[in-house]
């Protein structure tokens, strides 16, 4: 830890330390006060019903424009990253894959890869291709074509998640890389985020699935903008699932069987 | 005709080969004998060189050259045509005449290259009359490179007649450097079964001004066309697009395609206009003129890139 005398040495065993984090949109809160730690190469999952905050958290994490938080600190690797932008954040080494990918006119798949990996010294060729593979899209197929083409919602998401694997984040937050995949792939998915905890990343991932949050080191129940509980991502699941009532008034605390 | 050859030793083949590799163009092709080629500066030819099947006439006048350029009936030229205009000079006039026919049966690709390096009081007109032969094809593109002052006027204007089974596609980009003012007025008349395709992809900064007007009438039975125009302007200019399809015959089918980035205090107009007046053609359109995509800026800058150079990847990227 030397190593780290300039930063804050009560946070640097977790990548990533949220406290007491509230944000408001139009006049209403929509995280109440998160409290969330995230360690050093692990896979924490966010489960929780939709309008629990989930999304809201990513873009607040990225620090994405409308989403500033007014309470509170985000700390990573150390450091308090609440004032920085967003490529300040992404230097840091945060980034963020979006639920729906954004789609780009004229921009090659080889050219968005390459995007990521330029803070890291650049990319070859065969690295690019490699990071296809990996999210099980043939290179001689896609390296080509152009991001914003007619491609589905599957292979659009594979794309953004190959574009997280060239940038080689120490904190990937992926916003539901589940969505617009089949079931068959879920399993690829499972062994994507696994590959990027080996590469060195922590993920936090943002999701409904099970069996995503089954594949965490560790999983957070968020319910109305704040996180009820954090442990064992089975029994985090499992308590989601069979014993978390969702709010039908979201001014009301939650309520939990 | 005569083959001219270039002198690469002359001062004026050498501004204009510099100019020429600045706007994109290889050199290499302009001394090749085996490729068509022809160079023009200001006024003056300074090499032509036509392949089998080709026939090139030429002749200066006192602001530019008449040019002829006919590929014979039947011929499929292998290798692109490369054309290259210019002036290099800060100040100057030149007035290209183009009379282009397609022979029945024949194929071409030209490739233009337009540079203007130094201008700051230039005009540049050119007027064409295009003819593609039944069952000919003509593919297109025009690269214009204006240097950065801003000072030129390109006003090209051309007329197409696509005869039965021709097609014709169309790549005008205007990227590099200052547009300064762009008039730009090319008209199509599609005969049956024939195939055009415009595209037109122009950045303006500072004050520049860009008009564009393309007009397509498909007059034949299932004739079919697409306008696409993919304009980004910023700063202070402004630009005006109408871009008019007439469905003329039964199962002629066209589309319009507008698509417009501004940024700064920049103003954009986009006009599609569809006109038809048989019950069996179809023509369709789309135009759009806003900012840049904001989660596309925000997904690069998340990849560690500032906002600035996240612009200018889309923007490129949309005019790519």
């Amino acid at each position: 830890m030397l190593q780290c005398s300039n930063k804050n040495l009560l946070e640097v065993s977790y990548i990533l330390s949220l406290k007491n984090l509230i944000l408001s949109r139009d006049g209403k809160k929509i995280l109440r006060g998160v409290n969330l730690e995230v360690g050093d190469r692990e896979i924490h999952s966010i489960i929780g019903a939709n309008g629990a905050g989930k999304s809201t958290l990513a873009y607040t994490l990225m620090g994405l424009q409308g989403y500033e938080h007014e309470e509170g600190s985000i700390i990573f690797d150390g450091e308090d990253v609440a004032v920085l932008s967003i490529t300040e954040r992404a230097k840091k080494g945060i980034t963020l894959a979006w639920q729906e990918p954004a789609r780009f006119e004229g921009l090659k798949v080889r050219d968005y890869l390459a995007i990521g990996a330029k803070g890291n010294g650049g990319i070859t060729e065969e690295e690019i291709k490699e990071a296809l593979r990996k999210v099980d899209l043939k290179p001689e197929k896609y390296l080509d074509r152009e991001v914003g083409e007619a491609l589905s919602g599957g292979e659009r998401k594979r794309i953004e998640l190959a574009s997280i694997i060239t940038m080689k984040p120490k904190l990937a937050i992926l916003d539901e890389p589940d969505s617009g995949i089949d079931v068959v792939s879920l399993k690829e998915i499972v062994s994507l985020i696994r590959a990027l905890k080996e590469n060195g990343s922590s993920v936090l991932v943002i999701t409904h699935r099970e069996e995503i949050a089954a594949a965490s080191d560790k999983a957070s129940l968020m319910c109305e903008g704040s996180i009820l509980r954090s442990g064992d991502p089975l029994e985090i699941s499992e308590f989601f699932k069979n014993r978390c009532i969702p709010c039908d008034n979201r001014v009301s605390p939650p309520k939990v069987v | 005709m005569t083959q001219i050859t270039l002198n690469a030793l002359s001062r004026e083949a050498e501004g204009i080969t510099a100019a020429y590799t600045a706007a994109g163009g290889d050199t290499a092709v302009l001394h090749d004998h085996g490729i068509s080629s022809l160079v023009i500066s200001g006024n003056k030819v300074l090499s032509a060189n036509a392949t089998e099947g080709i026939v090139l006439e030429k002749k200066e006048t006192e602001h530019g050259v008449d040019i002829k350029l006919t590929i014979k009936k039947g011929s499929k030229i292998p290798l692109p045509v490369h054309l290259c205009f210019g002036v290099v000079p800060k100040d100057g006039l030149q007035e290209i005449n183009m009379d282009f026919v397609a022979e029945e049966d024949s194929a071409v690709e030209l490739i233009a290259h337009c540079t203007f390096p130094n201008a700051e009081k230039v005009i540049h007109k050119m007027d064409a009359e295009m003819l593609i032969g039944k069952n000919a094809s003509l593919k297109y593109t025009e690269t214009h490179f204006h240097g950065s002052h801003g000072g030129i006027q390109v006003i090209p204007k051309a007329h197409i007649k696509i005869e039965e089974g021709g097609s014709y596609y169309t790549n005008f980009s205007l990227l590099s450097g200052r547009v300064g003012y762009l008039e730009f007025d090319y008209s199509v008349d599609a005969e049956k079964d024939s195939i055009c395709e415009m595209v037109t992809k122009v950045y303006g900064k500072a004050d520049d001004m860009i008009k564009i007007l393309e007009k397509i009438s498909l007059n034949g039975e299932n004739a079919r066309s697409v306008i696409k125009s993919r304009l980004a302007i910023t700063d202070n200019a402004i630009s005006e697009f109408r871009g008019i399809t007439e469905g003329h015959a039964p199962r002629a089918r066209g589309h319009v395609d507008c698509m417009e980035v501004i940024q700064g205090n920049a103003k954009a107009e986009a006009v599609p206009i569809v006109r038809v007046d048989n019950p069996l053609a179809k023509v369709t359109h789309e135009a759009a003129i806003g900012c840049v995509d904001k989660k596309e800026v925000e997904t690069l800058m998340a990849r560690g890139l500032e906002e600035d150079e996240a612009i200018d990847i889309i923007v490129k990227g949309m005019l790519a």
